[in-house]
């Protein structure tokens, strides 16, 4: 525990002494601010046309600012965690080895996991600040409609989950490679093709678009987008994190396996 | 403290180690002398777990390098030939991270920072980023952090490398003063080092360890061409014959020995003759002046040399 704290808290200094979480919450920050920008205004216009023009009212029936806003800006963060998180994750082993400080770390008495929960948690610390300044967004939009406010916790509790998946198999193509930008590429076309499993899932048969379905990270998003908690999704994201952290203490473990 | 049993690297094809086999006792410090590739990287990699061997066991305090890594991580201090540390790391704060992860106790941890920056002589660099340190400077980072939580075992991988003089002296007087109730093993390509800081010196080529002993008693043992150096002002031929009569001479050689003036001569004896006091009664019965008189000892890198290019083996 106390190892884990101390790596956590070495991870959390190395990203912001190296610029790189600067960088990456900066780009996160301006892709989904300008992405809400766009929606939160022509909602607006909508809005306004629609309390002038009653054909437009029927048109559209009650705007609901949830659902024209909330909902779409959370799609399109995870579309933006989906690109920048591979960013985050892909030193976090790849560079140790690469500079050699690899040597000193696994000399050191520390656990492999307490190593890999460290540098996840590193990265968590990272996300957490990238998903609290989306947070502003919504307050202006509570300042001007009335988001329902379930939406909105069960929305970023989903994004957590998500961003945890994202991180944890990044760690795992880091730990496999020392070259951080096969680690970024293969971390990157891993969760996109997990992302993009539903879109294909409707062409496929019966069952193996239930497969597809579940396991993509779209599908089991969907629930959190409507207010809902639901265990199943909650499993899903929580065994996948688990699965990619176990795949990563495989990974370090290797190098003092007999050979 | 450290017992090495047939331990045997391979990396693919090729021999890292093979079959090295070695105690060091607590108190102890033992150095590797080897030609670059010999395999005392290989050697100290496995003892500190960064790597396990292909076969063979290595126990240090107690605990196998393989079976219960952890506990033997606790004990050891390593100093890494490459120095490996994060560069966009303030020193202290590097080192009080390192403390943290060597588990001492969270009070003790700033005080023992600034105690190890003190003995290195780091303080002054305080306020900098290990980046931007120079070679030497990192050297005694690498030293501080393996030094930091007392270890009972150090390893150090060419610790004196790229320091300067005055702070290779130091760090040489701290390693032995370690060494006194720690077991120590470094490595060293500076020969007269490795006889001035260890107690014994395992000379190791081609993966194998050739020689481990103290480093008198290589330089005793190695003593096999028994030569004695003299100067002695007379007519050469004459001094030469007269040294050639001396029982159990097998070889003189004669340099600047062209004239009446002082030549230099070595003698070599047969094996278990103790030549000196012969030489000296030689010079006095054929009424020469006898100016200087040397057993011919070899040094380290006599030795070093000797075993390494002639592959003796006096194991
Ligand atoms: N990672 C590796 N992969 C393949 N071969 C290696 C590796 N590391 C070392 N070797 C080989 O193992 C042998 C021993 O290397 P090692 O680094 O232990 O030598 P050394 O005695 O430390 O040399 P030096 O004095 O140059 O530091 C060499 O032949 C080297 O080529
Ligand atoms: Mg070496």
């Amino acid at each position: 525990m106390r190892n884990f704290l101390f790596i956590l808290l070495k991870e959390v200094r190395s990203y912001i002494n190296s610029s790189v979480a600067f960088v990456v919450v900066t780009i996160f920050s301006v892709l989904t601010g300008y992405y809400f920008y766009n929606i939160f205004a022509s909602f607006s216009t909508i809005s306004f046309q629609a309390q002038t023009d009653p054909t437009m009212a029927t048109q559209y029936g009650a705007l609901n600012v949830t659902e024209f806003v909330i909902r779409p800006f959370f799609g399109i963060i995870s579309v933006v965690m989906l690109i920048m998180l591979p960013m985050l994750t892909m030193r976090s082993f790849s560079e140790e080895k690469k500079t050699g400080t690899m040597e000193l770390l696994l000399t050191f008495p520390v656990r492999d996991g307490e190593a890999i929960m460290g540098k996840f948690g590193g990265c968590m610390a990272i996300f957490f600040l990238m998903l609290t300044l989306s947070f502003p967004s919504i307050l202006l939009v509570e300042l001007f409609g009335d988001p329902e406010w379930g939406v909105i916790i069960t929305g970023y509790f989903g994004l957590i989950l998500m961003g945890g998946g994202f991180i944890a198999l990044g760690i795992f193509m880091s730990s496999i490679t020392e070259n951080q930008i096969v680690a970024a590429v293969l971390s990157f076309a891993a969760l996109l093709i997990l992302y993009m499993l539903n879109f294909t899932a409707g062409a496929a048969g019966e069952t193996m678009s239930a497969v597809l379905n579940y396991l993509s990270f779209t599908y089991h998003y969907r629930n959190f987008a409507k207010g809902v908690i639901d265990t199943s999704d909650v499993i899903y994201y929580l065994l996948f994190t688990l699965f990619f952290i176990f795949l990563s203490m495989r990974s370090l473990e290797s190098k003092r396996w007999r050979g | 403290m450290i017992e090495v049993e047939h331990l045997t690297k391979t990396y693919g094809e090729a021999r890292g180690i093979n079959d090295i086999s070695f105690q060091v006792e607590k108190g102890e410090i033992l150095g590797f002398l080897g030609p670059n590739g010999a395999g005392k990287t290989t050697t100290m990699r496995i003892l500190t777990c960064f790597m396990p061997a292909t076969s063979g066991t290595a126990r240090v305090a107690g605990y196998d390098v393989f079976e219960d890594s952890l506990n033997v991580r606790r004990r050891i201090g390593y100093l890494p030939e490459t120095v490996p540390l994060y560069t966009d790391m303030l020193v202290p704060v590097y080192l009080r991270y390192v403390a943290g992860l060597k588990e001492l106790p969270y009070r003790e941890i700033k005080g023992k920072v600034a105690k190890i920056m003190e003995q290195v002589g780091l303080t002054h660099k305080a306020d900098k980023f290990i980046g931007e340190l120079s070679k030497g400077y990192r050297q005694r980072v690498g030293l501080a952090q393996a030094l930091i939580n007392d270890p009972d075992v150090l390893i150090l991988d060419e610790p004196t490398i790229g320091l300067d003089p005055k702070q290779i002296i130091e760090i040489r007087s701290l390693i032995r003063g370690l060494g006194k109730d720690r077991t120590i093993i470094l490595s060293s390509h500076i020969l007269p080092e490795v006889s001035m800081i260890c107690g014994r010196v395992a000379i190791i080529d081609e993966g194998r360890i050739k020689a481990i002993d103290t480093p008198e008693s290589l330089t005793e043992k190695l003593r096999v061409a028994n030569k004695v150096k003299a100067v002695i002002e007379g007519v050469a031929e004459d001094v030469k014959a007269a040294l050639g009569r001396i029982a159990g001479v097998n070889n003189i050689l004669v340099e600047n020995g062209d004239g009446v003036d002082r030549a230099k001569y070595t003698v070599e004896f047969a094996e278990g003759i103790n030549g000196p006091p012969l030489v000296a009664r030689t010079a006095i019965e054929g009424k020469w002046d006898l100016h200087e008189l040397t057993p011919m000892r070899m040094s380290l890198e006599d030795i070093f040399i000797q075993i390494v290019t002639e592959e003796k083996d006096i194991v």
